[in-house]
């Protein structure tokens, strides 16, 4: 780990990535601060998924770099690894454990100390409203809950990087709120969040930034407001009508 | 090494292995299952005197002059130990009833037998005078036991008819000395497949070794794993740790069902100790079979089935399966018939823990343990993760 504070907690600079003749990912930089909560939006096969997975070191880059507080995510994958907590689009889970059991095994992956551990484990399943089921094993949860689950496995070491790969997909309102309340009082505390999703009313409601991109490529970066505002539009969604000429359901 | 990160996946395995009932039945309940039905079905067999047989019985020599030759045969079939002797008037009755399956031999004492004992008695030198007739033996054919054991007993019931008691008691001038290897016949059949059973039990840790790693790469827990400081010759040791607590938890209980059933080796603690640790290096087998039989395949389906490659061949060419001519052979290249052939050694011929034959085989199955469980993890990280 890079012994300075580094300036930009994710760097990406001319970040490509292809699959055969597919090119997921085009040419992508961006940079984004600590305690910045950025939104990665765009339809699914836009290439989300794949910048959320190089970043977790997951995988490799055809070209260019990304770095994560410094540490190359090639050369210092080991670095980044301990830094990070990546809830994936699919929520990984071990049926046959509790709620509470998943969430401590990666609290013991990242050796958070067994004391703080259970106190913190207590605390992010109030504040996530699963307080109640938490001793109930995960293969009986709804997929609401095993959502919320899996965003507090990922969060659980009090990462300094957290990646959240369409984190609220299929919760319901209330659910939703709440874990959206989570992310901005973890913000708060200086982790960088990046959240990709294509609710465009989430990034909105809780993005600072926003980089919207399509077919790979990055077609927008800004605050929601500013957004709207340079492209004379009252939402998000309308933003992407106007850039790509489609709806971005269609595109879905 | 990041101790505490293994330790946590091992607990997490252990819990696997007893919340899913899949699972508890192959890894426990299916080594006590096969270990007691083996050794109730087969433990009878060989000993003879816990073996009863139903024997019908026709006379046809009650005409004769000097009918007790005939009863003196009745006479001394019936009191042959675990024989119970059933009478017919008819051969057609016998044969139907043994056929049926309610007899397990029928026996015809012909018209003349008491004549031809005493013919022989007239001139016990002289062949050519005495009168020849022929005592019929019908056996149970779907009966292995009664097939083999009621001809040698029948041919006593006649020597001791005709000599007497004392014919199978004779003192004669030259003795038959005991080898060691005859002590084997007292044995039961279970104890022949016992040091089988014990190997058996433990190949079917293949299949839930390839399943549950097929379902975790399936489910994207292995990605997700990846994401962590895991390293993952952490998560590989974690692996083979779990595996090798239930191989130690297999063996006490095919231990244990065993004893309870009455099974008891022709060894000591060490010989004990041994078996364990043989049992041990081979479950590395397993897990190497497991994790290459995971790597081949695309999902937990498959798994089950790419498992019985490296089961059955395991299972038919080194367990408890009598081998012969190009069988034998094959079964040279198999590590689980070395581990029958050290607990054979231990547990049936009553080797002292120091033979050199069994650290050989324990040498062996180690050496080709390790080499396995190398090839899975490294087919498994290069290949299986995806």
């Amino acid at each position: 780990m890079s012994s300075t504070i580094s300036k930009h907690a994710i760097k990406i600079e001319n970040l490509t990535k292809r699959f055969g003749k597919i090119t997921a990912v085009d040419d992508l930089s961006l940079e984004i601060g600590w305690g910045e909560l950025f939104g990665l939006l765009g339809p699914n096969g836009a290439g989300k998924t794949t910048v959320i997975n190089i970043l977790s070191t997951l995988l490799e880059p055809s070209d260019g770099v990304a770095s994560v507080a410094d540490n190359d995510v090639i050369f210092s994958a080991d670095e980044v690894r301990r830094i990070i907590g990546v809830c994936p689009q699919e929520p990984s889970f071990y049926e046959h454990l509790t709620g509470r059991e998943n969430i401590e095994l990666f609290g013991d992956l990242h050796e958070v100390p067994k004391d703080l551990l259970k106190d913190r484990i207590d605390i992010m399943l109030q504040k996530i409203g699963l307080e109640d089921d938490a001793d109930r094993r995960a293969g009986q949860y709804s997929g609401g809950m095993i959502r919320r689950v899996s965003t507090v496995m990922a969060l659980i070491s009090s990462p300094r990087v957290a990646l959240l790969d369409e984190p609220t997909v299929a919760m319901d309102p209330v659910s939703r709120r709440a874990v959206w309340d989570f992310i901005r009082e973890l913000k708060n505390n200086g982790m960088a969040i990046v959240l990709t999703t294509h609710y465009m009313e989430e990034a909105e409601e809780i993005c600072d930034r926003v980089g919207i991109i399509d077919q790979g490529k990055l077609i927008a970066l800004g605050t929601p407001k500013d957004l709207m505002e340079q492209h004379d539009a009252k939402d998000l969604e309308e933003v992407f009508i106007r850039l790509t000429g489609k709806k971005l359901r269609e595109a879905v | 090494m990041g101790l505490r990160r293994t330790r946590s996946l091992v607990m997490k395995n252990m819990k696997m292995f007893t919340r899913q009932p899949a699972v508890v039945f192959l890894l426990l309940l299916f080594p006590i299952i096969v270990t007691a039905t083996f050794g109730l079905a087969f433990g009878g067999m060989g000993e003879g005197g816990l073996t009863n047989f139903d024997v019908g019985l026709l006379n046809l020599d009650t005409t004769a002059a000097d009918p007790r030759w005939a009863e003196s045969f009745e006479g001394n079939l019936t009191e042959l130990e675990g024989i119970t002797v059933l009478y017919f008037d008819a051969n057609e009755s016998g044969q139907s009833e043994l056929l049926q399956g309610n007899l397990d031999a029928f026996i015809v004492v012909p018209e003349g037998f008491g004549d031809s004992c005493t013919s022989y008695w007239n001139s016990p030198f002289n062949g050519s005078t005495w009168t020849n007739t022929t005592v019929e033996l019908y056996v149970d054919s779907g009966s292995m036991i009664a097939s083999s054991a009621m001809p040698p007993l029948v041919q006593q019931v006649v020597l001791s008819t005709i000599f007497g008691n004392e014919a199978t008691t004779l003192d004669l001038p030259v003795d038959i000395g005991s080898p060691a290897m005859v002590e084997a016949s007292t044995f039961s059949q279970w104890e022949f497949m016992a040091p089988g059973i014990f190997a058996f039990a433990s190949i079917f840790m293949i299949m839930i070794v390839a399943q549950s790693l097929t379902v975790e790469r399936d489910g994207g827990l292995l990605k997700r794993l990846g994401t962590t400081p895991l390293k993952s010759h952490e998560f590989m040791l974690s692996q083979v740790i779990s595996y090798m607590i239930i191989a130690v938890i297999q063996v006490l209980l095919v231990f244990a069902t065993s004893f309870v059933i009455g099974y008891r080796p022709a060894t000591d603690a060490s010989g004990l100790v041994f078996a364990f640790g043989m049992l041990l290096a081979f479950s590395l087998v397993n897990v190497g079979f497991g994790l290459i039989a995971a790597t081949i395949s695309k999902s937990a389906e498959i798994a089950t089935g790419v498992s019985f490659i490296f089961i059955m061949p395991q299972m038919f060419l080194g367990t408890f399966m009598p081998l012969g001519g190009g069988a034998e052979t094959i079964a040279r290249i198999m590590p689980s018939n070395y581990v029958t052939e050290a607990l054979t050694t231990l547990f049936l011929r009553g080797a002292p823990v120091t033979t050199l034959s069994v650290w050989m085989d324990l040498a062996l199955v180690s050496v080709i343990g390790v080499v396995v469980l190398l090839m899975g993890v490294l087919l498994f990280r290069r290949y299986g993760t995806r």
